[in-house]
């Protein structure tokens, strides 16, 4: 099998806040009914996360269980176990009415870190980015600029930003525009 | 600028996060139906000045359809509800009629 490689081969930038390309993380998309005990526990169980609420996501070691809408989660694991993962729950949750896909390949992801990284998002989306309304451990999907994006919040100053792969490129270079030295906002 | 709150995630969405769906509570007229009701379920939209009943999808975040009851003339939001209910709820039209005793209802 060929090596693989994520969007932009872990590119960085240095502006008013920090810009990395992630790298490869394994990305498992799974849909189900969220009322059903057999799944909030299957996926539990996966990832030893405890199952989100609405707009939340759970991390555990490796893991990270992120809420998408009302029947969908994303669960982050290592790059080189989520075909194992995706199969593993698959597994669990044979019988059931839920879907499980691994879309590692399919996807995108950014780490933005510093002080001033609201500003640096507010650039780029409507969504309320300040300190009331997004908070570490909430995920907001919305639009960064052109291109539909997932972020949520590690701590205080650090975020994670996903998107298609296809558009990673476009991603990277919108993120750097708004993070460039000298273009804070000075809120 | 319009700003709704989904109801299926809580979110509230920029006008931008969002895909337009037209008239809501459209009944369907199917085979069986008469030429002119055919026409009017396939043409015919009120388009009122003032309250409108809307659907809407949240296509930059949770992506569900929702509904969302409306002022077109004020951009005012009464309420946002959930898309499965064929008309819409006591809730909504109470929200709306509190803030437009003279509207005429809904029909």
């Amino acid at each position: 099998m060929s090596e693989a490689i994520s969007v932009l081969n872990g590119a960085t930038f240095d502006g008013f806040v920090s810009i990395k390309e992630a790298g490869l993380r394994g990305m498992i998309s799974v849909r189900g009914d969220f009322a059903a005990a057999s799944f909030t526990k299957a996926v539990s169980a996966l990832t030893g996360a405890d199952f989100p609420a609405v707009n939340e996501a759970k991390f555990a070691g490796d893991y990270a269980i992120l809420w998408m809408s009302p029947d969908e989660l994303l669960i982050l694991c290592a790059y080189e176990n989520a075909q194992a993962d995706a199969d593993k729950l698959a597994a669990d949750l044979a019988g059931e009415h839920a879907l499980v896909a691994n879309v590692s390949d399919a996807r995108a992801l950014f780490a933005m870190s510093g002080e001033l990284l609201r500003e640096a998002l507010m650039k780029l989306t409507p969504a309320n980015v300040s300190e009331d309304a997004f908070k570490p451990g909430q995920v907001r999907r919305t639009r960064l600029a052109q291109a539909a994006a997932a972020v949520w919040m590690l701590e205080d100053g650090s975020v994670e930003i996903m998107c298609f792969r296809s558009v990673g490129d476009y991603m990277f270079k919108l993120l750097c525009n708004a993070a460039n030295p000298g273009a804070e906002l000075g809120l | 600028m319009l700003i709704l709150e989904c109801p299926y995630c809580g979110v509230a969405a920029d006008e931008t996060e969002l895909s337009p769906g037209g008239e809501a509570h459209l009944v369907r007229q199917g085979p069986g139906s008469s030429d002119q009701e055919l026409e009017s379920y396939l043409f015919g939209r009120k388009n009122p000045k003032g309250v409108h009943f809307e659907r809407w999808r949240h296509s930059y975040g949770c992506g569900k359809w929702f509904h969302a009851a409306r002022c077109t003339m004020t951009l005012e939001v009464f309420a946002t509800y959930s898309a499965q209910t064929p008309v819409p709820p006591k809730n909504v039209i109470n929200a709306i009629k509190a803030k437009r005793p003279d509207w005429e209802g809904w029909t």
